[in-house]
């Protein structure tokens, strides 16, 4: 499995105001503020760690740093899929956390102006807490996620998990 | 005599930590500065530093910056004790940035091997007058102890009152062998002279240059050290004084009767009274007059050398001359001598400035022979490089993942059924280098105790002789190797340690012999891996403890409030260990304000490490370090269960086999158990605490392994062992500590092939068991 850095995204910070990295899971789109990512590797050996919750897949060894890594199709309840060649471990950091989210694939660097971003509706119960908006672009449109939310630990997840 | 050829990285360390902390201290400052206030937090701190920074500066005989620090000292423990409320704070942050200033610019000197010339009087009176006024502030009745002025100023080679003498004052001449292979004899030259100055009026010495130049300790060996003095003691007292001259071999020692043997000196340096100029102002003068006949203890008027050496002080000057002409062959080699000291002096200030006139200088003399020890000065100055650990661990980090990239190449699958030796022969040299590589990059990060255990050998000799006390002090497992960053901080806190078990736990030789004890003193340096820490011991055999003495003074304090027999030992002895906590009543230079005991446990929970005290009353007292084991290297067994790599500590392991079915229990709750000669076992499945698939759970076919830890023992059921090897230990991720404390694991480390292993904590193990 290749380990190259698919971004260099090393810019200035204003360059990456507005950008969003988007990826797949499943049908849907996600897209993430740049700014959070660090890297972008192909799916890694995964070392389980005992006692953690469903989605913490475990840990990787990227370059000598320990880094976990959580699923985000589990993360959201949904079906989990087998990691091909396409799966991607997104390496994001977060107010000195640094965690990869295995995705199904990723697509590509956005541009997506404040305006183009509504919030979303109240209806979608299930993953509202994570979207913070949604993103238009010319023919699609892409949940925007709060990684913050992503990583707060939250009490309900045994219980959720049974929701559809 | 290891201690004393390791002079020079005790240096490299002075300056290094000295600077360390001065910035610490500056940033202390500011901040409390700009604040508007000294909070209780930064006293404290402003005060250990210069604690330390005075502790180490004594020690390398740098006795101006000492004696500043402990001024300030001084003056901070009274804001301490005495919590003044209308304390002029801008004043104070500039005396204190002040004595910044001057301790850094010493230290460069240091640094660049020039002299230590800086006068800190004039500090230490603005800061005793600032401390004075402070003082008068305060009512009467709340005086403070405060120490006796040991803040003498340093008095130099005193010249002054030269036309009046009084009758009464003797010159001596004196001349010192040193015992062979002792070393350094320039500094112990140095210290002579340190030493006398103090009871001198006048104080010289051939040669001149003992401090500056490290060959006149060949000078010294040979011939001796030549010391002139003028003082108001009698013969007896000085010889007395000088007989106590560590590695003396032979002592000459005469009482001059004219003054002919001064003028000499006197004619060259007309007014300083401040010695440490001496040097340069003999550069400064044009013609030197003759000065080695009775330099070199030999018969007059056989050689004379005139030394002429124009010294322009501005850096940017590049003129630099030596000539040296030699009149007269009879003392060739002594004069030789002579001539390549100066020269290869002059050469190694000159190579930096202006190479080519340098050689012209030494071309004279001899070329050959004076460019080693010339070149050798400067290069101990570079051989130390303070590397920023992060850049370290960036390194490990790519050395690792070339580990995996070459395993990758090498064991790729496209080339795995090609039979050719050329590549498995450079494969097989690739991997050499990179394990190679990898164990150095290792071994980077890891030094051994030794370096810091020697540093205590030197302070106990110091104290010993100060103290007038008999202490031995032992050393074990010295070459227990930390972490860089253990090291240095756990490097202050064995000094404070050391320094307390001789000041305070060791009694004098006539109590000790009354007590029924040996005579001597003995202090024990313990250093040893225990399971997922590192242990430092200081063991004394000195008085202990006392539990009342203590309790008394918390009390006093108002520290504790439950009644005496609640108190465990363990708690009251802990006591000892907060800030300005101190049952002496006399400060001593060495201890006694409460500073240290602060420092050590400071210093230890930076590192996540911390300290044990036990102690009983006349048996001794023993102080543990304990370092977590967080950035150590261990030996590890690595074990395998299922697709899972584990490392257990293999100072765990007692031993691993493969029981016989017969030996295995069960008991009716199903807890299983195995009898090993007589003795039975709890089983803990691996695979079953760490909830890993695996086929192998038939104990026959994998491997019981048995740990213990704690006095307690458990086996652990594993599929098979992988070998033992060196890991570092690495924390686990942020993230994952964050959600949740995983029971049994201490970490993980990095194996060779680039997988992770998760690192078992024998001891949250099994003390998870107990509930079974």
């Amino acid at each position: 499995m290749k380990n190259e850095t698919v971004l260099d995204l090393y810019e200035e910070e204003d360059t990456q105001k507005g950008k969003f990295l988007t990826f797949t899971l499943g049908v849907e789109a996600y897209g993430l503020e740049i700014s959070y990512v660090t890297e972008i590797v192909g799916i890694q050996p995964i070392t389980e760690v005992p006692e953690l919750p469903d989605y913490v897949k475990g840990i990787i060894n990227l370059r000598g740093k320990i880094i976990p890594v959580m699923d985000v199709r589990i993360r959201f309840k949904k079906k989990e899929s087998e990691y091909d060649d396409r799966t991607c471990i997104i390496v994001i950091d977060i107010q000195d956390i640094s965690i990869g989210m295995i995705v199904d694939s990723v697509t590509e660097v956005l541009s997506i102006p404040d305006h183009e971003i509504v919030p979303p509706p109240d209806i979608s119960k299930a993953q509202k807490k994570y979207i913070k908006g949604i993103g238009k672009t010319q023919d699609e449109v892409v949940l925007i996620l709060d990684c913050e939310k992503l990583l707060e630990d939250d009490e309900l997840d045994s219980f959720g998990r049974f929701e559809p | 005599m290891a201690e004393f050829t390791l002079n020079e990285p005790m240096l490299e360390m002075y300056i290094f930590e000295t600077n360390q902390q001065l910035e610490q201290l500056e940033r202390v400052v500011i901040a409390s500065e700009k604040s508007g206030k000294y909070s209780d937090t930064d006293v404290n701190e402003i005060f250990r530093f210069m604690h330390t920074i005075k502790g180490s500066s004594a020690m390398m005989l740098f006795n101006g910056i000492s004696s500043l620090a402990h001024t300030i000292e001084d003056l901070f423990y009274y804001i301490r004790e005495q919590k003044p409320t209308d304390v002029d704070y801008s004043t104070l942050t500039d005396l204190v940035l002040e004595v910044l200033d001057f301790i850094k610019i010493e230290v460069v000197k240091i640094k660049n091997g020039d002299d230590v010339d800086g006068d800190p009087k004039e500090i230490i009176d603005e800061i005793k007058a600032f401390l004075n006024d402070l003082k008068a502030d305060l009512p009467k009745d709340a005086v403070v102890k405060e120490k006796p002025a040991s803040t003498k100023k340093q008095q130099y080679y005193i010249a002054t009152d030269k036309s009046a003498k009084p009758s009464s004052e003797n010159m001596f001449k004196a001349n010192i062998l040193f015992q062979e292979g002792c070393e350094m004899e320039n500094i112990r030259g140095y210290t002579i002279v340190h030493n006398m100055k103090d009871h001198a009026l006048e104080v010289y010495h051939i040669p001149t240059d003992i401090i500056e130049n490290e060959d006149s300790s060949l000078y010294i060996r040979e011939h001796g050290f030549d010391l002139y003095l003028v003082t108001k003691k009698t013969y007896d007292e000085i010889y007395d004084m000088l007989m106590k001259t560590i590695f003396l071999r032979q002592l000459t020692l005469v009482q001059l009767e004219t003054e002919d043997e001064f003028t000499q000196f006197r004619s060259k340096k007309p007014t300083g009274p401040d010695p440490i100029q001496i040097p340069k102002i003999e550069k400064s003068n044009t013609v030197a007059p003759e000065i080695l006949p009775e330099a070199s203890n030999e018969p007059s008027g056989s050689g004379q050398v005139i030394l002429a050496e124009a010294y322009q002080a501005e850096p940017e000057s590049t003129t630099e001359t030596i000539s040296i002409s030699l009149q007269e062959d009879t003392e060739k080699d002594d004069i030789a001598q002579k001539a390549d000291m100066t020269s290869s002096d002059a050469q190694s200030v000159a190579s930096q400035k202006a190479p080519s006139t340098a050689k012209q200088g030494s071309s004279q003399a001899h070329p050959s022979a004076n460019h080693a020890p010339g070149s050798d000065s400067n290069a101990t100055t570079q051989s130390f490089i303070s590397v920023n650990v992060e850049k370290l661990d960036r390194l490990m980090d790519l050395v690792g993942e070339m580990v995996i990239a070459e395993a990758m190449v090498t064991q790729n699958p496209a080339i795995k059924d090609l039979e050719i030796d050329n590549f498995q022969k450079s494969a097989g040299q690739l991997h050499k280098i990179t394990s190679e590589l990898q164990d150095m990059v290792m071994a980077i990060r890891m030094v051994p105790l030794s370096t810091t255990f020697m540093k205590m050998q030197r302070i106990t000799r110091d104290m010993c002789k100060k103290l007038g006390k008999e202490v031995t002090l032992a050393l074990i497992g010295e070459e227990t190797e930390v972490d860089k960053n253990i090291i240095e901080s756990i490097s202050d806190p064995l000094m404070h340690v050391i320094r307390n078990a001789l000041d305070h736990g060791i009694e004098d030789a006539e109590e000790r012999l009354k007590k029924g004890k040996d005579r001597v003193g003995k202090v024990i340096l313990e250093a040893k891996n225990s399971g997922s820490d590192v242990l430092v011991l200081i063991k004394d055999d000195g008085k202990g403890l006392r539990r009342d003495k203590i309790l008394a003074k918390a009390r006093e304090h108002g520290l504790i409030d439950k009644a005496d027999s609640e108190i465990s030992d363990q708690e009251v002895y802990s006591l000892i260990l907060l800030p300005g906590f101190s049952t002496k009543e006399k400060v001593t230079e060495y201890s006694g304000r409460g500073v240290g005991m602060d420092v050590v446990v400071k210093n230890l929970e930076s590192v996540g490490g911390s300290v044990i005290v036990d102690s009983e009353e006349d048996v001794g007292t023993t102080i543990t370090l304990k370092i977590p084991l967080t950035l150590a290297i261990i030996d590890g067994m690595n074990l395998k269960v299922g697709k899972s790599r584990y490392t257990i500590p293999i100072v765990a392991i007692k031993e691993s086999f493969r029981p016989m079915p017969e030996s295995l229990l069960e008991d009716p709750n199903g807890n299983e158990m195995i009898m090993v000669r007589g003795q039975c076992y709890p089983v803990l499945r691996l695979h079953r605490q760490f909830n890993v698939e695996t086929k192998i759970t038939d104990f026959t076919e994998g491997i019981l392994i048995m740990v213990e830890h704690d006095g307690k023992s458990c086996c652990l059921f594993a599929d098979e062992l992988l070998g033992q090897q060196q890991v570092v230990v690495k924390a686990l991720p942020n993230y994952i500590k964050r959600k949740k404390r995983i029971t049994g694991l201490g970490g993980c480390t990095l194996l060779g092939d680039g997988n992770i292993s998760l690192i078992i904590d024998i001891g949250s193990l099994l003390s998870n068991t107990d509930g079974m």
